[in-house]
């Protein structure tokens, strides 16, 4: 925590968690997605249901997957950016199973037709945690540059990937394995210091078994 | 960080023969390899964000949920006709207060210090003293780090959460940043900068987080007129000569004492206190349901 945590962040109120932290969260998924997004499903859950609408939740959330940063003054019009950029959404309410009482689920789309289904937790602050990606967990901040390897849970795929991070010269801050179940979908996720070379998400996605390839960049707005 | 206690950043301050706003810009400068010149840089961001949030207020806006709007503009109304029971500068003081958690509370742009829910604390004091000519820009960049650096030892010590420490962790924190501060730009000794924090904060233990409905609505805005008010006098007190009997980092312990063993029902889950009152329940149930 540095002292522009304790003065800070500059943002739309009335909340860091439910109004920041929103915006945030809509940011995350549509760096995710890495498209236009034209379509966004949203599901609010715990406090994110209760109170959204009085916090705004749902106007950030939006703002967020349209680009806006959590200090963009059109965050209380973002239904009507929305209706301009022409991107469909729906918000509602949903229990979402073992979830951090701020969580949202959202299902997106994008112009190029990529679909993803990202659900993330704010915790206070503005700070928030992206728990699952296409229904397996990933548990990431964002404050790193992450990678996301969706693959066929089989021998090879982790060492294929730190390979080619070695060979780009990109070192790995931390580094997390998840699967559904022995031989069925896995999931790799890397928070990494450097950025990822285009040309490395390239060649990841033409491996055989590796099903799909997800870059979070941080520093890109 | 290099400092983890208030006595510890005076101690540092003493041995370099630095004032306290120096030590925190220093160490914010290891802290986030910038120079000098970006961390001033980077707070003159801050303070211009804080000036406009006092700036931009609207005094027709209502909240989404109507329960906060227009009292800023009341407050406002009521001190030009002049013979206000606080007197001008206070009157000041509290109008801003509520006119930064109102338009918080309407969406509008504002600066979290250290929370969103007490973001008009430190505006109602230093845009007054900036907008009256009591202090220049430059003074006020510099109290902003002495606040800063309260609202970090604050921070790692106890909390600056309502949901982990109440009310007192937001607004009593925000209160004792802006005594603080405004201790310092008086120049006062980093003793009576200690002191005037800790009294300001000892004056806010035990304030729960209780919002209606869960909104940062009511109490909050109210509550900011209280932090910001508290702060004043803190610093005038000790301007006068008053110390504190409790020492600043054993205030803050107690503090964050106080937040650990108070029920979760007053903590920012709008399940006790005033939320949890009949009428409490009433508001919530009518717009919740908007």
């Amino acid at each position: 925590m540095n002292i522009f945590d304790i003065l800070g962040p500059v943002m739309v109120g009335p909340s860091s968690s439910h109004t920041a932290g929103a915006t945030k969260i809509g940011l995350t998924a549509r760096k995710l997605l890495a498209e236009k997004p034209i379509k966004a499903d949203i599901y609010l859950h715990g406090s994110f249901a209760a109170t959204g609408v009085g916090h705004g939740t749902d106007k950030a959330l939006i703002a967020g997957i349209l680009g806006m940063q959590a200090d963009d003054m059109r965050i209380p019009h973002s239904f009507e950016v929305a209706k301009e950029e022409g991107l469909a959404f729906s918000i509602q309410n949903k229990n979402l199973k073992e979830a951090h009482p701020n969580t949202a689920l959202i299902e997106i789309e994008g112009e190029q037709g990529r679909t993803l289904k990202i659900q993330a937790s704010s915790l206070g602050g503005g700070r928030i945690m992206v728990n699952k990606i296409d229904d397996i967990d990933v548990n990431f901040s964002g404050e790193y540059n992450t990678l996301i390897i969706h693959n066929v849970d089989q021998p090879g795929h982790v060492a294929e990937v730190t390979s080619l991070l070695a060979h780009k010269g990109v070192n790995v801050a931390n580094m997390h394995l998840y699967r559904d179940r022995r031989g069925g979908y896995a999931c790799m996720v890397i928070e990494i210091d450097q950025q990822m070379p285009q040309s490395g998400l390239d060649w990841l996605k033409r491996v055989e078994g590796i099903i799909k390839v997800t870059y979070f960049n941080r520093e890109v707005d | 960080m290099s400092y983890h206690a208030i006595k510890e950043w005076i101690t540092i301050a003493e041995q370099k023969n630095l004032p306290l706003w120096e030590v925190v810009l220093e160490d914010d400068m290891s802290e986030r390899a910038v120079s000098r010149e970006d961390s001033l840089k980077e707070m003159e961001k801050i303070w211009d964000a804080m000036l406009l949030s006092a700036e931009q207020y609207d005094g027709t806006l209502r909240s989404n949920s109507g329960l906060v709007g227009t009292d800023g503009q009341k407050l406002e109304d009521y001190g030009k006709k002049g013979n206000t029971l606080c007197g001008d500068f206070i009157n000041k003081v509290m109008t801003r207060a509520v006119q930064v958690s109102e338009s918080n509370a309407c969406m509008k742009r504002i600066v979290a210090a250290p929370t969103a829910g007490s973001c008009g604390v430190m505006p109602a004091v230093f845009v007054t003293l900036y907008k009256e000519q009591k202090a220049t820009k430059e003074q006020i960049i510099q109290a902003l780090y002495v606040a800063s650096g309260i609202g970090k030892v604050v921070a790692e010590r106890a909390s600056i959460a309502g949901a982990s420490g109440g009310c007192q962790a937001e607004v009593g924190t925000a209160s004792a940043m802006t005594a603080g501060a405004l201790a310092a730009l008086h120049g006062c000794t980093s003793k009576q900068i200690g002191d005037a924090l800790a009294i300001a904060l000892k004056n806010l233990l035990g304030l729960a987080c209780d919002p209606v409905a869960g909104l940062v609505e009511v109490p909050c805005v109210k509550r900011n007129v209280i932090g910001a008010v508290n702060a004043v006098a803190a610093a005038d007190m000790v301007l006068a000569g008053i110390e504190s009997v409790i020492p600043p980092d054993d205030v803050i312990d107690a503090m964050g004492e106080i937040g650990h063993e108070m029920s979760y029902k007053i903590k920012e889950t709008a399940l006790g206190g005033l939320a949890a009152t009949p009428t409490g329940q009433a508001i919530a149930d009518r717009v919740l349901q908007k």
